[in-house]
């Protein structure tokens, strides 16, 4: 009747791979083809230059409240540009660099965000759920599309993503404990930004990391260095790569900071210090993958320069473009559609009851 | 015609479904090889495997979820939760998700799945195990509610939900899984969903009602033509959401006097909905207040006491004549 240690089968490493000031870990460094070396940079700026124009849209009142990205682009996109058309992404609420990345366009962003649910229209189907406010509830979507591929036995895996606060939410574990149990191709990426509104990571868990939650279910988890971009394609790389070959679910940590606020309508100044903030600013992803590029001779300042004032024209036709079907306000009886797949005699009383309404209006109006 | 139980009943739609469909997958707590703790699974992991009655952990959360995840993906996840009473863990999968993901896609995800779930009194049951909350589901844009009364219609109407292109939570009354048994065809057969029943024609007075209580209701309004020469119509609404008023409105306006009796807390209650659908829609026909004849708004007692909970034909009958004498 020994008393011993039960040795399990996973450790939780980390990984870094360019370190904060641009530092290269040669040996460790992954052979990325050029191609999506350029596509994720591009991909980073655009993320970074339309959070900030949606940033003034929103002090401007022109759009509603939103959840910023920036500082956090390595963090997911490094994750996605794993993925293939076929696979699925399941976002949570604060992935808008990666959900570009997959196809939704920067129009349908402002849309939503400026209170049309048009926004979520896109012009073909893609394998992507939509934004998920509820935290971490997504994760277990993500667990049963996961499943359906592995019983249609199509090799495509599932990206789901949350944040550190999400790890303290019982559907994360439901999660996790399903994916475990069937072993299904999904891969839980937890963008570890520090602060959940204004509860920090330290009063989220006792835990030493939250890549080691996966070990209560025996995943395989790691945490990265989540504003190096390098570091991050390699861990997702992994692990898709696992997912897709029958090796069952992976979680990723990647440690980053949300260089802004919660959303929009919150104010940080309440609960952290500028200083933090500062230490994090020098981490900061785009600039580091941008020296490495420089650095690589993969790009140069001009050409920096060139594709900034290609992303800014991308952007502002999409607000102008936007801001039209916004100003032209659209169909309020369209909150009747997609509620059912057919309208209920109740719901048709109800639509018709709107549109009177409407036409009593109008007729004033004119009157 | 086989004569049926209501679990053998929804065990044949299930199994029908599963055999014409490799889309149905049926998922849940001892569903899988146990065939579910009433049975209704009973069965399907010996005929369909265990990817097809899937044995899920514990986890009522999880188990939706996760259907909404494979509902997504195109397959038909009927999963059973296994007692409405532990549903509460799962209800923001179907508020948040199940009931929106149609209208936040703008109709480009859609969650054809069917929540199996047994509710209600009379099984001398634990707590937990014997509460009727039809209106939580029933008050979410998004859902369907369906609520059969028998072997028949409950086969039928699973068979619908199934087929149903949109989330249908189908409550499964406890008290009448096995208490009697009704011809069932072999043969396919399905019942529209939104779509009420007249199943017993009178002229004096309408008794509107669903699920476990159609029994009570059907004695109440034969006690009532052989003890007061009444003639009640009945009407079961089979689902409760969207609730189809066109069926007991025209009642009403040939009765004149309508009840409703339902084993869910009175206010706020299914009631309190088709009162005032016939205050809108009947209102100059009526010769006398609407009765309500449900449970209590307090929490279903424990066994020894929920018979006084329940309405049964006694206080059925006597909210008739109430109705009848004014």
């Amino acid at each position: 009747m020994p008393r011993k240690k039960i040795n399990l089968p996973y450790n939780i490493e980390y990984l870094s791979i360019l370190d904060e000031k641009g530092k290269l870990d040669e040996k460790l460094e992954p052979d990325i083809p050029k191609e999506i070396l350029f596509n994720l940079h591009r991909a980073m700026l655009l993320g970074r230059r339309f959070d900030e124009r949606l940033m003034s849209l929103q002090r401007q009142g022109r759009i509603g409240t939103f959840a910023p990205v920036t500082g956090q682009e390595a963090a997911q996109l490094g994750a996605v540009a794993l993925l293939r058309s076929s696979d699925w992404f399941v976002p949570s609420f604060r992935e808008t660099a990666a959900e570009l990345w997959r196809g939704r366009n920067m129009e349908s962003v402002i849309l939503a965000f400026g209170g049309f649910s048009e926004g979520a229209k896109s012009e073909e189907k893609l394998n992507n759920l939509p934004v998920s406010v509820p935290v971490a509830s997504q994760v277990l979507h993500a667990v049963g599309i996961a499943w359906a591929i592995k019983y249609r036995q199509k090799d495509d895996v599932v990206m789901t993503f949350l944040g550190d606060g999400g790890t303290s939410e019982g559907d994360f574990h439901e999660g996790m404990n399903f994916a475990g149990v069937y072993q299904v191709p999904v891969i839980f990426v937890c963008q570890n930004n520090q602060w959940a509104i204004s509860v920090p990571r330290s009063k989220q868990t006792h835990s030493k990391t939250l890549a080691q939650k996966s070990l209560a279910y025996d995943i395989p988890g790691i945490q990265v260095d989540g504003n190096d971009v390098l570091a991050v394609y390699v861990a997702a790389h992994e692990a898709v790569q696992r997912a897709r070959s029958g090796g069952g679910p992976t979680m990723i940590e990647c440690v980053t900071y949300r260089m802004m606020m919660h959303t929009t309508a919150d104010d940080p100044k309440r609960y952290r210090t500028e200083k933090e903030v500062e230490i994090w600013r020098k981490r900061d992803p785009l600039s580091r993958f941008q020296k490495y590029m420089k650095d690589k001779g993969l790009i140069s300042h001009d050409q920096i320069e060139a594709l900034e004032e290609e992303i800014k024209a991308e952007i502002q036709a999409a607000v102008d473009h936007a801001e039209d079907q916004m100003k032209a306000g659209g169909d309020p009886l369209d909150m009747f559609e997609h509620t059912y797949a057919e309208l209920s005699p109740n719901l048709i009383e109800q639509q018709e009851e709107l549109k009177r309404e409407i036409a009593a209006i109008k007729e004033k109006n004119h009157g | 015609m086989a004569k049926m139980t209501m679990v053998q009943a929804l065990n044949l739609a299930l199994r029908q479904e599963m055999e014409k469909d490799d889309r149905v997958v049926v998922l849940g707590e001892d569903v899988g090889v146990d065939g579910g703790v009433f049975r209704v699974t009973d069965g399907l992991i010996d005929q369909f495997g265990d990817q097809r009655a899937l044995d899920t952990p514990l986890a009522e959360s999880g188990i939706v979820g996760m259907s909404i995840g494979m509902a997504a993906y195109g397959l038909l996840p009927v999963c059973e939760i296994q007692f409405s009473g532990f549903s509460y863990l799962n209800f923001h999968q179907l508020e948040c998700h199940a009931a929106r993901l149609r209208w936040r896609s703008q109709g480009q995800i859609t969650v054809p799945m069917v929540l199996r779930t047994p509710y209600g009194g009379g099984v001398r049951a634990l707590e937990h195990h014997s509460e009727s909350r039809e209106v939580f589901y029933a008050h979410m844009p998004g859902l369907k509610m369906v609520i059969p009364s028998g072997p028949r219609n409950a086969r039928a109407l699973l068979v619908s939900a199934i087929r149903d292109p949109d989330p249908v939570v189908f409550f499964e009354g406890k008290a009448i899984y096995r208490a009697f048994r009704e011809e069932v065809p072999e043969e396919e057969e399905t019942t529209p969903i939104g779509k009420s029943q007249v199943v017993r024609e009178g002229k004096d007075l309408t008794m509107i009602s669903y699920g476990a209580m159609m029994r009570p209701t059907l004695d109440a309004a034969l006690e009532l033509k052989e003890k007061d020469g009444v003639e009640a119509e009945v009407i079961d609404l089979l689902t409760i959401s969207p609730l189809d008023d066109k069926v007991f409105v025209e009642s009403v306006t040939k009765t004149g006097r309508a009840m409703v009796i339902h084993e869910a807390p009175r206010s706020f209650g299914p009631g309190a909905e088709i009162v005032s659908r016939l205050m809108e829609k009947a209102f100059y026909y009526l010769e006398a207040p609407i009765a309500r004849v449900t449970g209590f708004d307090v929490t279903i007692p424990l066994f020894s006491r929920e018979k006084a909970y329940l309405p049964g034909v006694q206080r059925i009958a006597a909210a008739a004549r109430k109705t009848l004498s004014t």
